[in-house]
């Protein structure tokens, strides 16, 4: 061997070792949101959310001994590069666990990486359900969890009797309106009684649907919107209700995506009164969730910020991953995986967060007005905590499907064939 | 004016000790605890239900009194006492409960207040009264309405008075009552007249009566159906106007000099955030803002597009490609530009009072204020754009320059600056048209890249470089698509626009009105 070339064997062993023994003082913690983009709008904030929450752990002596070390991505809303940029996070910067994805074709596009790298998702977002994977932490809500509990509340509160599900095009508002149109018809509402439509993303006018929706709440029933439109589509919508003089108290309409952050940057006055079901409101008042808005104001140093659903869903995250590491006392996946089940921290809301066998987690179900101010003033509250339903009862296909990490290790097991198929089957 | 003595004291205990309920109650508790205020006719019941249906009714914490606000905002809130209704210092904001409300105790609020609302000397707050009170009609409310008509002296009010009376004579025993009230009723076009007469047609025993009922039904849906008609057609055509505004910027830099624009979508987006930095910078006159906000916008968007022609496009003519990639480029600078500056939310423009909500020409026909303003805005847009063009020496310029560059040239014109200022003339318009949308849509970084292909559809099916092209494109593109959407869904509807261009462009590839003579021949 030539001197030249053993030096550089030298150097490059010593590069090795010395990131190797940087890389074990510190435990490395992936965010994969959108910072630019579409979704930039929704995503940054998760983003600062996490950092915060990592600042924090930090300043208590961090984690098993070792600091927290961030490694921020941006896939920039574009659904295949999140898959690139988890399996950078998880093969070449080899994080502990990761935070991320908005949208569920985002997370359905990272989801192959997670189970092939076996790495290790916290996904906060309500989202549609039918899914449960060994290695996605789902902190967001299922249907049962937020979309029939607000037919629920509608049905029984309100005395709604014809039904108008209004949704963007896609995978979500599809999903749910039909978990809830089985739902609406097993109450017995008749299929005359239920209108469904869907309008393209960032759809902007509304004028005929809205005259739609004011022809069919005539019949002389009391008429409600359930709505998934998403984004960006939602201030058009609201304008046209409130210049077409839909006020909420005769054609409420519930929303399942619009939170206080989505309203800051909107007139609020055509939206009064109209609902939201989520899981978390900013208005909710109890010490807990005061200290988060005022930890929040300050780490992102300015005091109009608001909070929303899908940050709770990483605070109460966060701190499930960090105790299960110190129940583990070691980040390996595996181990942490096999922790979480069973663990509880509180949510901001006053209650409990427990994580179930079917990696979904415990959460209140709260539908607030909105008030003039953008905030949400809770009219309903369930009792106690909803357990998340991976896969929904109300679904033909779906009813016989169970998710049960623990005891059957399968995200997808026929109670009626008792076989396990679909996701990670082994 | 009642003596205040020994009655009245026991009367404000007892309006006091209802008033205090509220404070626990549930919101169904609270619609009963409303109720049963209004039942004992206190005078100060009206001030209170009002400030609770107003968001303005609050307990103290210290002592859980109650108090009216003087508004709903502001800390310190100002506290006015219920009974004496005078003023009764000041509280801070955290120091005080607001008693919540939900739709539904809103909305037996209103109807309960709209009897108050019955004598007011503004007609028109009589007649929305009229109609609160024509949703939930009993015994009492038509005792009401009967009083009413008895003194009214509008018209208007009178007429809808007549109306719910007759709706309320349906449920008469006479036979002979429910055939005068269906003949009376069957001129209207009232939805809730409508639903109530089909009903009657399932219920009448009468003959005449169900014979009288379902003609009346059937004339109401015919006019209805007529009206609805109008309405889609009023739908189409403001649809067209919006595609027509963002289309005549770009007729322009597109049509007459032959710059394909993909920042075009982002120049409309500087037009909407100068209408929110107008609208910031004069808060108390938001009527005005939007007024202002439209030379502004022509001014900050021109600007932009003349730099851009000067530091891009020029180096850049003739070449369609490297052009289109150069202004791709742009766009995305200046989305980003704004997401730096204004962060990646949302920004809030707000509607002023006079662009929202409907002119009302009959029960079955209302248009909305915002869209008829933009159907007229449009209009005047391109009218000034073509006068632009066809009477001042600039438009004299640009026709001569986009008809044959050399021999302008040869004549004298500095074909340079007729280009950047085409340009800017383009830009301005689309900063324009940025005004217009930020009342109809979201004022966010990504507000042109949704409104960009719409804008170049337009401009291809109506013939570039044709402003007429553009705007019978534009309005009847809007027209189909309103036409097809109530029976095919938003999405369909698109999708066989787009189908029905791919077709017309086989056939016409110039679009519908194809430039025509030499200049066109040069391409």
């Amino acid at each position: 061997m030539k001197p030249r070339a053993t030096i550089a064997l030298v150097l490059t062993a010593g590069i090795v070792f010395s990131t190797a023994a940087l890389a074990q003082n510190t435990i490395k913690v992936g965010v994969l949101h959108s910072l630019s983009g579409t979704m930039a709008i929704s995503e940054t904030t998760l983003k600062d959310t996490i950092l915060m929450m990592i600042d924090a752990q930090n300043k208590k002596g961090g984690l098993l001994g070792k600091k927290l070390e961030p490694v921020v991505v941006d896939p920039a809303s574009n659904w295949p590069l999140f898959a690139e940029k988890a399996a950078q996070l998880l093969e070449k910067d080899k994080v502990a666990v990761v935070f991320g994805c908005w949208t569920s074709v985002s997370r359905k596009s990272v989801l192959p990486v997670f189970e092939k790298d076996n790495g290790l998702l916290f996904y906060p977002v309500q989202y549609e359900g039918e899914e449960s994977s060994k290695n996605v932490i789902y902190t967001g809500a299922a249907p049962n969890q937020q979309a029939i509990p607000a037919v629920d509340y509608l049905m029984k509160e309100v005395g709604v009797k014809r039904w108008v599900l209004e949704g963007t095009d896609y995978v979500y508002p599809r999903t749910t309106n039909k978990i809830l149109e089985a739902y609406l018809h097993l109450k017995g509402v008749k299929p005359d009684d239920i209108s469904i439509n869907y309008t393209p993303f960032g759809y902007s006018d509304w004028q005929t649907r809205v005259a739609a929706i004011k022809k069919f709440g005539s019949a002389g029933k009391k008429t409600a919107v359930v709505s998934t439109i998403n984004g960006d589509a939602n201030v058009p919508f609201y304008k046209e209700l409130g210049n077409q003089k839909i006020s909420a108290e005769n054609i409420p309409v519930v929303a399942f995506s619009v939170g206080e952050e989505e309203l800051s940057g909107v007139d609020t006055k055509p939206l009064v009164g109209h609902l939201a079901a989520w899981n978390y409101f900013e208005s909710v008042s109890n010490p807990v969730n005061k200290a988060f808005i005022d930890q929040w104001h300050t780490f992102i140093k300015n005091n109009k910020r608001t909070t929303n659903d899908p940050m709770e869903a990483h605070y109460i995250g966060f701190n499930l991953w960090v105790k299960a590491v110190e129940k583990a006392k070691t980040t390996d996946v595996n181990k942490v995986i096999a922790a979480l089940p069973g663990l509880e921290t509180p949510n901001l809301t006053g209650g409990t967060a427990k994580v179930l066998p079917n990696h979904h987690i415990t959460k209140p179900v709260l539908i607030g007005e909105v008030k003039a101010d953008g905030q949400f003033n809770v009219v309903w509250k369930s009792s106690g905590e909803v357990p998340g339903d991976a896969w929904s009862d109300y679904l033909p296909g779906s009813k016989d499907i169970e998710a049960d990490w623990v005891t059957l290790n399968c995200g997808n097991y026929n109670k009626i064939t008792k076989k396990c198929s679909g996701q990670n089957y082994k | 004016m009642v003596v205040p003595g020994r009655a009245q004291k026991t009367d404000d205990a007892a309006f006091l000790a209802a008033v205090a309920e509220l404070r626990e109650a549930t919101y169904s508790d609270k619609t009963a605890i409303a109720e049963r205020l209004i039942n004992t006719g206190h005078p100060r019941v009206r001030a209170t239900l009002t400030a609770l249906l107003e968001d303005r009714l609050a307990f103290r914490n210290s002592d859980n009194r109650a108090f009216i606000l003087k508004s709903a905002e502001g800390d310190p809130a100002v506290l006015i006492d219920p009974l004496t209704l005078k003023d009764a210092g000041q509280a801070p904001a955290d120091a005080i409960t607001k008693v919540g409300t939900n739709n539904t105790l809103r909305r037996t609020l209103r109807t309960a207040l709209a009897r108050y609302s019955l004598a007011s000397p503004d007609a028109s707050v009589r007649l929305d009264a009229v109609r609160e009170i024509s949703q939930s009609l009993d015994e009492n409310t038509l005792f009401l309405l009967r009083d009413r008509y008895a003194v009214e002296t509008d018209a208007r009010v009178r007429k809808e008075i007549s109306v719910s009376l007759a709706m309320g004579a349906l449920d008469s025993d006479d036979a002979q009552a429910r055939l005068r009230a269906v003949r009376s009723l069957s001129g209207s076009l009232n939805q809730d007249v409508r639903n109530r007469l089909a009903r009657l047609v399932d219920d009448e025993h009468d003959a005449a009566v169900r014979s009288a009922a379902s003609a009346a039904v059937a004339k109401i849906d015919s006019w209805r159906g007529f009206y609805g008609a109008i309405e889609t057609m009023f739908f189409g055509l403001s649809l067209g106007s919006v595609l027509v505004l963002i289309a005549i910027g770009l007729a322009i830099t597109f049509g007459v000099i032959g710059v394909i624009n993909m920042a075009h979508g982002e120049l409309m987006m500087l037009g909407a955030y100068t209408t929110y930095v107008v609208q910031t910078a004069m808060p108390g006159h938001i009527g005005i803002s939007i007024l202002v906000a439209i030379p502004a916008a022509f001014l900050v968007s021109g600007l932009v597009g003349i730099l851009m022609e000067r530091s891009i496009v020029r180096f850049l003519y003739g070449r369609p490609l490297e052009t289109l990639l150069a202004t791709f480029g742009v766009s995305l600078v200046l989305q980003q530009a704004v997401r730096s500056i204004f962060s990646a939310l949302n920004r809030s423009v707000v509607t002023p009072d006079w662009m929202s909500g409907s002119l009302r020409v009959n029960d079955a026909l209302a248009i909305t204020y915002n869209r008829l303003y933009i159907v007229l805005f449009t209009l005047i847009v391109f009218l000034a754009v073509v006068l632009a063009l066809k009477r001042t020496r600039l438009g004299l310029n640009i026709r001569a320059v986009s008809q044959n560059r050399a021999m302008a040239k040869a004549m004298g014109i500095r074909t340079e600056w007729v280009d950047a200022m085409t340009f800017g003339l383009g830009s301005g318009i689309a900063g324009v048209a940025g005004v217009a949308l930020s009342q109809l849509t979201n004022v966010g970084p990504n507000l042109g890249q949704s409104y960009i292909i719409d804008s170049f559809m337009v401009v291809v099916f109506g013939g570039v470089g044709n402003l007429w092209g553009s705007l019978i494109g534009g309005l009847s593109m809007g027209l189909v698509n309103n036409l097809l959407e109530p029976y095919t869904g938003a999405v369909l509807a698109k999708i066989l626009l787009l189908v029905g261009l791919i077709f017309l462009i086989q056939v016409r590839p110039r679009g519908l009105f194809p430039q025509t003579g030499r200049a066109a021949e040069d391409e």
